[in-house]
């Protein structure tokens, strides 16, 4: 079942580098500021998924991949996204027990956690001020909770995973 | 080294984009093509034509600086880099085109459009390079009234279309429709390339500093195509008759 394995990281991959196209995605600029967090969801889906799998190492390397992507302050994404994939860890076998409504909940509060993190990081550096529609990913993003938990689900349950 | 594994993400994402613009290039029809080609054609030789008597007034410039004890500064080279729809943060007004490095693009060189000032290299990656435009809200430019050499800062509103001028008192000589240009002050612009154009001007009687706009005369959301220019940072010293010949071969080198 050697390839069955590759298949299936590869696949865990694919949805990441998905993920990652989706951020930058050319959206007119008012969507743009709708535009959720894609490379946390896709993450927090497969940590809690398959945490054999997919844990703290993915989430940083992609948190480093999207630092370098979008050019901010290396590491800030890294940390951010370890951080939550650390607590999708610890609470996932009570968390698959939920409801994807009650899901939901969770995801709100890991999306929250990160952008404060990150308004946190960009504070420290120069005192930062921001629109209001910094938080708004944190809402279209729980909205989009449960197309990206039905999307990752036909994924994972498809052949060979 | 990263930026090795993410940017064919960025040239992905701009895939789309790139096959909609080819696909209408190929089905546009002969007739709207040739009156295309006899607009530009017509364009070009207008174009020319001006550049010829910028020619002769560059050469005029350099003679009467010769004669002023005075330096000029060399012609600019440019590079035409294409912009990749991608978007990067959505608060922040950063742009990236397809050359970086690898061209030999590097931060803080000025990019200009055809019609004026569009922003400076941000972060010059391998591949491509990030470019903050002048409305960014972090991004100060300091300019000149082309009227009457009043020096000042333009700084970003976070609107593609608006630039403000906070630093003027009330009583400055500034009226909508002024032509602002880079002054050169900073060493990041060349000198002289426009910026905006002044459309309001209140003073508030009850407050030190006059609240202005400008519109940017750069296309900002519109042009696909941008040019980054290397500006000469030595400028040649005209103070001997040998040296204004000297430089006049070199500015035509240039060219």
């Amino acid at each position: 079942m050697q390839l069955d394995n590759y298949v299936g990281f590869f696949r865990i991959i694919l949805t990441l580098v998905l993920a990652m196209c989706l951020r930058i995605a050319p959206w007119p600029v008012e969507i743009a500021v709708y535009n959720p967090d894609w490379v946390l969801l896709v993450l927090v889906y497969w940590s809690l998924a398959l945490p054999e799998r997919v844990g703290i190492f993915h989430a940083w390397t992609f948190g480093l991949l999207t630092d370098v992507m979008t050019g901010r302050l290396l590491g800030q994404y890294a940390l951010a996204y370890s951080l939550i994939i650390y607590l999708c860890l610890k609470l996932h076998k009570r968390l698959r027990q939920f409801p994807v409504l009650q899901q939901g909940m969770f995801v709100f509060c890991c999306l929250l956690l990160s952008q404060l993190l990150l308004f946190f990081i960009k504070n420290l550096q120069h005192p930062a001020q921001l629109h209001a529609s910094f938080w708004l990913p944190v809402i279209t993003g729980t909205l989009c909770w449960p197309l990206v938990y039905g999307l990752l689900r036909v994924v994972r349950l498809s052949r060979y995973l | 080294m990263l930026s090795f594994f993410v940017d064919p993400l960025k040239y992905l994402v701009d895939l789309p984009t790139v096959l909609i613009d080819h696909a209408t290039d190929s089905v546009s029809s002969y007739s709207a093509l040739k009156t295309e080609n006899e607009k530009l054609r017509e364009e070009q030789l207008i174009d020319q034509t001006r550049l010829l008597k910028f020619a002769a007034l560059e050469k005029e410039n350099i003679r009467l600086r010769a004669l002023l004890e005075n330096s000029f500064k060399l012609g600019e080279q440019v590079l035409v880099a294409e912009l990749l729809s991608i978007n990067m943060a959505p608060y922040e007004h950063i742009v990236v085109v397809n050359k970086g490095t690898r061209f030999g693009v590097h931060p803080q060189q000025p990019v200009l459009d055809a019609n004026g000032v569009v922003g400076q290299v941000f972060r010059a990656l391998p591949f491509t390079s990030e470019i903050m435009l002048i409305t960014d809200p972090n991004h100060a430019i300091p300019v000149q009234v082309n009227r009457n050499g009043l020096l000042t800062i333009a700084v970003g509103s976070g609107q593609l279309n608006r630039l403000v001028l906070p630093f003027l008192p009330s009583n400055a000589d500034i009226r909508p429709g002024d032509l602002l240009i880079t002054s050169g002050l900073g060493g990041t612009f060349p000198q002289g390339y426009p910026v905006a154009v002044v459309d309001e001007f209140t003073s508030q009687p009850n407050k030190a500093f006059a609240t202005i706009t400008a519109t940017p005369k750069a296309l900002l959301d519109r042009n696909r195509e941008l040019m980054i220019v290397w500006s000469n940072p030595a400028s040649v010293p005209l103070i001997s008759k040998p040296t204004v010949n000297e430089a006049e071969t070199k500015t035509d080198a240039v060219r």
